[in-house]
């Protein structure tokens, strides 16, 4: 089992997104060490791209807000560096293709490997384009997480048999943010991905109350929230680390 | 040309959410099988000929010919279509696809805003629903154009996001598409995004180099010499290309905006400027930093103002089978004065790019040579655009 297995070793998992640099690389550290502290079981670390097509637009005026900031790849890998001195629960990255192949593949995965990034989650690399990234990610044993989404019908099986680390469940159809309702099967959805894989599932977009963690949770291996989180840093800038603190507590409580 | 997966050499592929893979999947093999209808491409060319006023005249510039004093230009009037561009074509293509698949609405993304009306005309013709995402710096400078996409009853929605201009409407489209797709077709409006569109978008626009031949060989008895069209994700170029692909004598050459020019950070020529990249479906060239942020590209063409290229024109790029060149603001309106003036004709701003490029070929090259150039659209939109940049203030 990968790094990665770790993380849902604790109950059900709680997995909080912050996008690196928002509103600049100090906070985001502070922000990680936050909810570590408070019970995140695994940090998801978002690399901002300029044009983040599968994100609504509290996530988007993130990555706008990181870019503004001056955020470089490789000051995002000397943050990952210098968490790891005292962080150890599993962290990946999310971000798009662009920032991984512009950096060059093998550079960027084995720097993953070298900094402590345990996997990478890249919403605009499907099934089919995996080998893009696949290939170098075993070399370096990052995982590359795979994606399902209520959409994928036919496609679970394929994808579940395939996947590595965790598999990210898409809740819903659409884009990251907040909502109030859920695709209606993700029971019979992950019941195919337990048929087809053993690695555990966690479901993201659109979570952010203590209910619909749990909800989530329940069904599945952990809960992924984004957008709730941002908001918090939207909000209160460099002061969010302890209200971020306390908002995951309230979650992991809810999941656990 | 297309291998499987929608490559085009390297380029191409489908790099997009898994949200929409089965969509884009759906999408092809609906493609697939109507491609070779006889019923679909019968109410197809029926829709080309009786509704959009297909075949587009193949007109010899007499005046620029021997004004520029060289090659025989020859002008392939897509001007003259219905709604006033080339982008009718693909749109009546992929709205009769949509249809056929049982989808009763359609959602597209628009830069100049021809694509925009081409779209919204087709969904009134065909009784379907249309929602078009327009950046909202360009429904500034194409107003007019959101005028009549709402009177043909489509729904626009200014774009706010990023910069404001035609890539950050795809990335709004796309993010629609993501949110209802069963009853929703993404009629993407240029040769990119993800396979299959690159290759659907083509396939209708080849129209046009299908009757360019005909009639070079109608008129001249012979082929031209070479065939020029703008290029910005790369639809009327590609359309205008693909016939003579295997012609080798017959040179391709697509032309970019430049801006202000491609030692500015202010322009949007990809091939002059970009590198190998991935964004918005494909693989192909982009305008970005070197973190792979994609770029603020600038052109005083909305039509022309996105950061890539489709993915065909760079694998035409990478095996020079096609040549790509840059062309300045001030050049395109230069170009768009002397047409207008010369020969009575009004060339969108976008087509302007591939006028003045000819403007600079022609006499460089015989008498007894030919070269067509592709007007793609016509310039009513621009003129008020045009006005400004010459200092003048006009109502629309």
């Amino acid at each position: 089992m990968s790094n990665i297995g770790r993380a849902f070793e604790n109950g059900k998992a709680f997995i909080p997104f912050i996008t690196c640099g928002d509103p600049d690389l100090e906070t985001t550290a502070a922000a990680v060490r936050a909810a570590v502290k408070n019970g995140a079981d695994l940090i998801e670390l978002g690399i901002p791209f300029s044009d983040p097509t599968a994100e609504g637009p509290v996530i988007q005026a993130a990555n706008l807000r990181a870019l503004s900031g001056g955020v470089k790849t490789d000051r995002v890998f000397d943050l990952v560096r210098e968490l790891r001195t005292d962080v150890t629960v599993p962290m990946v990255f999310m971000t798009y293709a662009n920032v991984v192949f512009s950096y060059g593949a093998e550079k960027f995965i084995s720097t993953c490997a070298e900094a402590g990034i345990d996997g990478l989650i890249l919403p605009d690399i499907p099934y089919e384009e995996k080998d893009e990234f696949l290939p170098v990610c075993r070399k370096y044993g990052v995982d590359l997480i795979s994606l399902i989404a209520p959409t994928s019908e036919n496609r679970i099986g394929m994808i579940a048999r395939e996947a590595e680390g965790f598999i990210y469940l898409v809740s819903s159809l659409g884009v990251t943010g907040t909502r109030t309702e859920f695709s209606t099967d993700l029971d019979s959805i992950v019941g195919i991905i337990r048929e087809n894989t053993s690695i555990p599932v966690a479901i993201g977009f659109g979570i952010s109350t203590p209910e619909q963690a749990k909800k989530m949770a329940d069904v599945s291996d952990g809960a992924i929230v984004g957008s709730a989180i941002i908001k918090l840093l939207a909000k209160y800038g460099k002061e969010a680390p302890g209200h971020i603190g306390s908002y995951v507590k309230e979650m992991k409580d809810a999941v656990r | 040309m297309t291998n499987k997966n929608g490559r085009f050499g390297i380029h191409g592929g489908q790099y997009i959410p898994e949200t929409l893979m089965n969509a884009v999947i759906e999408l092809e093999q609906a493609y697939d099988h109507f491609k070779n209808d006889a019923e679909f491409n019968r109410e197809l060319a029926g829709l080309f000929n009786g509704y959009a006023g297909r075949p587009s005249l193949l007109y010899y510039a007499k005046k620029l010919t021997e004004d520029l004093g060289g090659a025989k230009i020859y002008l392939k009037r897509e001007d003259l279509n219905h709604t006033g561009a080339h982008k009718i074509n693909n749109v009546l293509g992929q709205a009769l696809l949509a249809k056929k698949m049982g989808k009763t609405r359609l959602i597209a993304e628009t830069g100049a805003g021809q694509h925009g009306v081409a779209t919204a005309t087709a969904a009134a013709l065909m009784g379907m629903e249309c929602v078009v995402f327009m950046g909202e710096e360009d429904t500034k400078r194409q107003a007019l154009n959101v005028y009549r996409m709402r009177l043909l009853g489509a729904e626009v929605i200014p774009v706010k996001s990023g910069t404001a201009t035609l890539k950050d409407a795809v990335s709004e489209a796309m993010r629609e598409w993501t949110t209802r797709i069963s009853d929703t077709h993404y009629c993407l409006g240029s040769v990119m995004g993800p396979h299959p569109f690159p290759t659907i978008v083509r396939d209708f626009q080849a129209v046009i180099s299908k009757e360019i031949k005909e009639q070079m060989l109608e008129k001249e008895g012979r082929l031209p010499d070479a065939v020029l069209a703008c290029v910005g994700g790369g639809s009327n170029a590609i359309g205008s290309f693909y016939h003579f692909i295997g012609d080798r004598d017959v040179r391709l050459i697509g032309c970019e905006a430049a801006g202000r020019g491609i030692d500015t950070f202010e322009t949007a020529a990809t091939v002059s400027t970009g590198r190998l990249g991935i964004f918005h479906g494909m693989k192909s060239y982009f305008c970005q930093d070197e973190d792979g942020q994609i770029a603020p590209v600038y052109s005083i063409s909305a039509g022309l103002d996105y950061p890539g290229v489709g993915p065909e024109h760079a694998y035409l790029h990478d095996i020079g089978r096609a040549e790509y060149v840059a062309i300045t603001d001030e050049e395109a309106v230069r170009a768009f004065e002397y047409l207008s003036r010369t020969e009575g004709i009004i060339p969108a701003i976008e087509s302007s790019h591939a006028v003045a490029y000819a403007m600079k070929l022609a006499p460089a090259m015989d008498k007894d040579k030919i070269i067509v150039i592709t007007v793609s659209g016509r310039g009513d939109k621009d003129c008020a655009a045009i006005a400004r940049y010459r200092g003048e203030d006009i109502y629309e």
